[in-house]
């Protein structure tokens, strides 16, 4: 897990740094890479999961705590059409300066909290549509290390027409689903919801990326490794 | 067993004895040169190992000879050195203390003068003696004899009034000139203070150069020794130069957490200042900006105590005139001073971005924001440290040159110690090998002791029938 604060580093930085210095110096100039991670979270607004919200922002919080400058942070919500900038609350990549970086975070949270004040729930649930529009914007930006959380149950609900069914291009993107939470059709036969997240877990993996589930949000830390 | 190796397929048992038979009888066969074989393999890497211990102890040998010249020329060059420091002490001690001899002589003359000059003038002139009484007791017996109202009484005792006047006068004259040789008298005790103050300091200042030039004929005596390449000055410059090395050792050690925790210090706010997101190579450009803020600080502070010839490093600054070193010291200095207020600046800074971070944390948790109440104390407190650490980092230049000097001689004595290990290493490597040899052939004809034995036996009984046969000559001949 990161640190809060970045500056108090073990010592043994210290010594590294001094070490490796004159091997680093040979690298021709001061090249800036990019930033480096990006985490873009869907919130699933459907039904009766849009009551889990207060969980979804503290899990938001969390993350902006933990992400430093230079990295980028995405939150969107998931309904009927998720394929859509219209259903991105708030995306950032954080500026190189630890101070205005914090601005940003502050900023961040006020809108999500705006938004999880206000918002009402979905009729439909396109989590496909939201891995897509995810990917591609985490592609765009380009870190280091992708991942895509779906705060989610993981229950697909499209509306009529819509066309989902096809491969994802995933390369690299860890997906991760958080608080999966059982329907009551699990209750009856738990292996619905085994079938539904081995279903998703072979997608992901069919377009070259990593699926994991995580429920128990005290373990986000060692399973994001941020 | 292989199948192979069966002889008689049915039959492993006679199979493997015949095999045995066959390989005893072959090794038999080959003994001689078998053994012959072995011990010459014994032989050779034995003779390798020694010429190998020959050349390490040459190498070994020329490196100690090379190591103790470093020593001695350094023992000589610190001596040189001290010697130089106690004449130029000396030197100055003499120009302030002795330089104004001529005056000082002067003022001592002075005062001697004058005191002289007092003193005569204190020489005790006593009132008249008695006579003067006498004369008014023989005048008093006149006038009783002759009658108060004779003309002669008038006469006498006109006379002892003008006696008793002139007395009194010169009784009155008497006192006043006691009054002023007290009064010189006194004039007098300042300037014997001040002769004595003076002597002392002459005293002082001598007893000073005696005492200096007491250590210089200790440090003179040591250079000749070293010189002469005694031996006793050799172990005592070895043990000298490991005293300095482990001392500077230890003080680099602490040395580099100062620079650990000014690294610590600016590093964070280096990154608002360069960007958390530029990397050099596979470091962060703020990381590697801070460490070279440090570093160049060291080296001001090298230079800095090489322009004041407090350390000898660079042949180049102190071949350099007086001057252009002053200048030099002076320049140095100021860009001390200018990192050391970049460094106050930016440790305040650091403050600020940790106070920002932590009310971040707090807003986040969904806390209320509050600021501690003496939150001023460790930002001043941080922008103390700041500006002292870069001037405290300058003197890491005096540990850093013993460190220099002493670890090159302590490497050489090091590595000679383990050459010695490598080359008696290697030597006894050799020598067991060649033992190995022999006690291989011995395993060898352990092996086929049956045919040895037989052997022995034929060749016992051949020389037994060739005795007989000797014998039976011998009688047949008689």
């Amino acid at each position: 897990m990161k640190r809060l604060i970045p500056s108090a580093r073990p010592a043994k930085r210290f010594a590294g740094i001094g070490m490796a210095l004159a091997a680093a110096l040979t690298v021709a100039g001061c090249a800036s890479t990019p930033p480096g991670t990006g985490v873009f979270l869907l919130l699933d607004t459907s039904g009766t999961y849009a009551g889990e919200l207060d969980r979804a922002r503290s899990v938001i919080n969390y993350l902006l705590g933990t992400l430093d400058p230079g990295d980028s942070f995405g939150v969107a919500r998931i309904d009927g059409g998720s394929f859509s900038e219209k259903d991105i609350i708030m995306r950032v990549t954080f500026d190189a300066r630890p101070s205005v970086a914090n601005d940003q975070k502050r900023l961040f949270m006020e809108r999500i909290g705006a938004f999880t004040d206000t918002v009402t729930a979905a009729a439909h649930t396109d989590i496909t549509g939201g891995v897509l529009q995810a990917a591609e914007w985490l592609e765009e930006v380009g870190p280091g290390s992708r991942a895509v959380l779906i705060f989610s149950d993981m229950e697909e609900d499209l509306p009529e027409g819509y066309i989902r069914d096809f491969p994802m291009e995933l390369d690299g993107v860890r997906v991760i689903a958080l608080n999966v939470t059982k329907l009551r059709p699990d209750n009856v036969d738990p292996r619905a919801y085994a079938t539904r997240l081995d279903a998703w877990r072979e997608r992901v993996q069919a377009g070259g990326g990593e699926f994991t589930v995580i429920n128990d949000l005290e373990r986000l830390d060692v399973a994001l490794e941020l | 067993m292989p199948t192979w190796l069966m002889v008689w397929p049915g039959n492993p048992a006679l199979s493997a004895a015949l095999l045995v038979v066959t390989l005893i009888l072959v090794l038999y066969g080959a003994r001689a040169p078998a053994h012959r074989g072995i011990l010459g393999v014994a032989r050779a890497v034995n003779q390798g190992c020694k010429r190998i211990a020959v050349a390490l102890r040459g190498v070994q040998g020329r490196l100690s000879e090379r190591t103790r010249e470093v020593l001695l020329s350094e023992g000589l060059e610190d001596t040189e050195r001290q010697i130089e420091q106690e004449f130029r002490r000396i030197s100055d001690a003499v120009d302030r203390d002795l330089g104004a001899y001529p005056v000082l002589h002067r003022k001592l003359a002075d005062q001697v003068a004058r005191i002289d000059e007092d003193y005569q003038k204190v020489t005790d002139t006593p009132p008249a003696p008695e006579s003067w009484t006498r004369t008014l007791e023989a005048s008093g017996e006149l006038v009783r004899q002759a009658g108060d109202q004779s003309a002669a009484a008038k006469a006498v005792g006109a006379l002892r009034s003008a006696i008793q006047e002139a007395h009194e006068e010169a009784m009155e004259s008497y006192r006043d000139t006691s009054r002023q040789r007290h009064e010189l008298l006194a004039r007098m005790v300042p300037a014997w203070r001040s002769m004595s103050s003076t002597l002392d300091r002459v005293e002082r200042s001598v007893a000073g150069i005696f005492e200096r030039a007491r250590h210089l004929d200790e440090l003179m005596d040591r250079y000749r020794e070293i010189a002469k390449e005694a031996n006793m000055a050799e172990r005592k410059l070895a043990s000298s130069t490991l005293t300095q090395f482990v001392t500077a050792s230890l003080v680099l050690v602490v040395a580099s957490l100062g620079g650990f925790i000014n690294f610590q210090l600016i590093a964070l706010p280096m990154s608002e200042m360069v960007g958390a997101t530029s990397r050099l190579g596979s470091m962060q450009t703020s990381d590697v900006a801070a460490l070279v803020i440090i570093l160049i600080e060291i080296t001001m502070g090298l230079f800095l105590m090489e322009s004041l010839r407090i350390t000898r490093l660079f042949p180049v600054i102190g071949r350099l005139d007086a001057r252009t070193r002053r200048q030099m010291a002076w320049a140095t200095f100021s860009i001390l001073l200018i990192l050391a207020g970049i460094e106050s600046s930016l440790a305040y800074m650091r403050d600020m971005l940790a106070a920002d971070r932590a009310a971040l944390t707090q807003q986040l948790a969904g806390s209320t924001v509050t600021r501690p109440e003496f939150m001023w104390i460790p930002a001043v407190g941080q922008m103390v440290m700041g500006f002292i650490l870069p001037f405290a980092l300058t003197f890491v230049a005096i540990p850093l040159e013993s460190f220099i000097h002493s670890g090159r001689i302590v490497l050489g004595q090091v590595t000679a110690g383990l050459l010695r290990a490598v080359a008696f290493t290697v030597e006894m490597v050799g020598f067991g090998v060649d033992h190995a040899g022999k006690a291989l052939n011995n395993l060898y004809d352990v092996f086929i002791f049956l045919p040895l034995k037989v052997e022995e036996l034929v060749m016992s009984e051949r020389e037994r029938r060739a005795r007989d046969v000797r014998a039976d000559r011998t009688t047949s001949t008689a």
